[in-house]
């Protein structure tokens, strides 16, 4: 494993994208940095710009109009980016597939990287996918 | 010439500020996290955090605005900030006595960082770092004007002494200026000062990341925004440093002093991260009064008790 992995391993900054959520899942995903959880002791940061993230987080149903917006986001990323999709809505489309608005799930419009299943996924359950993520590249 | 670029470059310049600002910006990440009951990141988390930017992430410049400024900025608040830690440092080390009027160069070479990062705002053409960029103007006019109060303040206690080696010199002899009613008050000034300089809360508004999401730095990314990393990381090393210069005695290096001078920056950093801590941001205006008028207050206040030699 190179240095320059490594310290990109170490320094995940995320940025939170929520698309047409029911909210719990942000909820899930903000417990995430709360003291029980505390993300920052593996170094993963919340950020508010989208040039500073290495990870994309997008939960929630993708509609119509979220779809633009979460290309226009990708596009304006600085890469190497990581997309995580969270929740049965950012995964499949969950309770929202059949609805009209409904654009596809997150893969159909960018390339995820990982996939955190759940209605909402736990924190600890978000911490296990983005471990597993790191580990993996 | 292969002195001065040593100076410059690694000790007691870039390497040697930049590695200690980076602890130091651990230790005030650690106390925060201490503060709300976390745990906190790991130690080498600065590094970790300033390679990835330079190494791995890519560099994205705007579109619209000019990009040669945007670039040049980070460039340049690098330059300022290791310029004023050369000029700090040499006196406070004593490896070099400095010249007669080096206050007032490292009064202006301190607010380069400042000015360059409002520059590369203004040149990115996003319209949240433009309002980022005024606001930090706002800050600078507010906030600098008592920082000359307190160095005029620090010049009168020395007995018209015009450079850093020379007030380092008379504290040490004389005990430090921290020790009267009149260097207390110039403390408490000169700490509101840095906290600003610094942009923490409570006068972080020129970043405010809840409102208009990092403000000045929004469009940077990759190798840029490491620099301004950087640069931010100098300057939490050599602010408390110039304050320990000027009011706290200076550092003495042999035996168990050097323990002492290290507590010196460490206590000034511990300060300034629990009062950002127990703090909320105020708004732009509530900060320019309170400079313009209770520090200014302050600051002359303390003044007046030094020609009456309190
Ligand atoms: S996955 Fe469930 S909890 Fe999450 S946004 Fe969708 S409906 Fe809400």
């Amino acid at each position: 494993m190179g240095f320059k992995s490594y310290c990109f391993k170490k320094s995940l900054w995320v940025f939170h994208f929520g698309g047409a959520s029911c909210n719990n899942c942000d909820i899930e995903i903000l417990d995430c940095l709360t003291p029980r959880h505390d993300l920052e002791r593996f170094g993963i940061l919340l950020v508010g710009s989208i040039r500073h993230a290495d990870v994309l987080l997008v939960n929630g149903s993708i509609n119509l109009h979220d779809r633009e917006r979460l290309l226009e986001i990708y596009r304006q990323a600085p890469k190497p980016l990581l997309v995580v999709a969270i929740g049965a809505c950012g995964c499949t489309g969950g309770l929202f597939t059949e609805s009209i608005t409904f654009a596809g799930p997150v893969d159909k419009i960018i390339p995820v990287d990982a996939y955190i299943p759940g209605c909402p996924p736990k924190p600890e359950a978000i911490i296990a996918g983005i471990v597993k993520l790191v580990n993996k590249n | 010439m292969a002195a001065n670029l040593f100076y410059f470059l690694i000790f007691p310049g870039l390497l040697f500020a930049g590695i200690t600002g980076a602890f130091l910006s651990w230790f005030d990440r650690k106390i925060t996290a201490r503060v709300q009951f976390r745990k906190g990141p790991p130690l080498l988390q600065p590094f970790y955090d300033f390679f990835k930017l330079l190494l791995v992430k890519e560099t994205i410049l705007p579109k619209k605005g000019s990009p040669v400024l945007f670039l040049l900025a980070p460039v340049f608040s690098v330059f300022g900030a290791t310029m004023a830690g050369v000029f700090i440092l040499l006196p406070l080390f004593n490896i070099a006595s400095g010249f007669r009027g080096d206050l007032i160069v490292i009064f202006y070479l301190l607010t380069i960082p400042s000015f360059s990062y409002i520059m590369g705002a203004l040149a990115s053409g996003n319209p949240l770092a433009a309002v980022g960029g005024s606001r930090e103007m706002k800050l600078i006019l507010s906030y600098e004007l008592t920082f000359l109060l307190v160095i005029a303040g620090i010049i009168m206690k020395a007995g018209q002494q015009f450079d850093l080696y020379s007030i380092i010199g008379t504290q040490q002899q004389g005990g430090a200026f921290i020790g009267s009613i009149s260097g207390i008050l110039l403390f408490i000034a000169a700490l509101f000062c840095i906290q600003a300089k610094l942009a923490l809360v409570p006068f972080d508004m020129p970043e405010a990341e809840a409102e208009i999401t990092e403000g000045i730095y929004i469009e940077y990314s990759g190798a840029a925004y490491a620099m301004i990393k950087l640069a931010k990381h100098i300057m939490l090393f050599i602010l408390p440093a110039f304050l320990a210069a000027l009011l706290l005695g200076g550092f003495r290096t042999e035996g168990i002093n050097i323990l002492w001078s290290i507590l010196k920056i460490v206590g000034t950093v511990l300060l300034l991260t629990l009062l950002r801590n127990t703090n909320p941001r105020i708004k732009i205006r509530q900060a320019m009064s309170f400079f313009l008028i209770w520090m200014n207050l302050i600051a002359i206040a303390a003044i007046v008790l030094i020609v009456f030699g309190y």
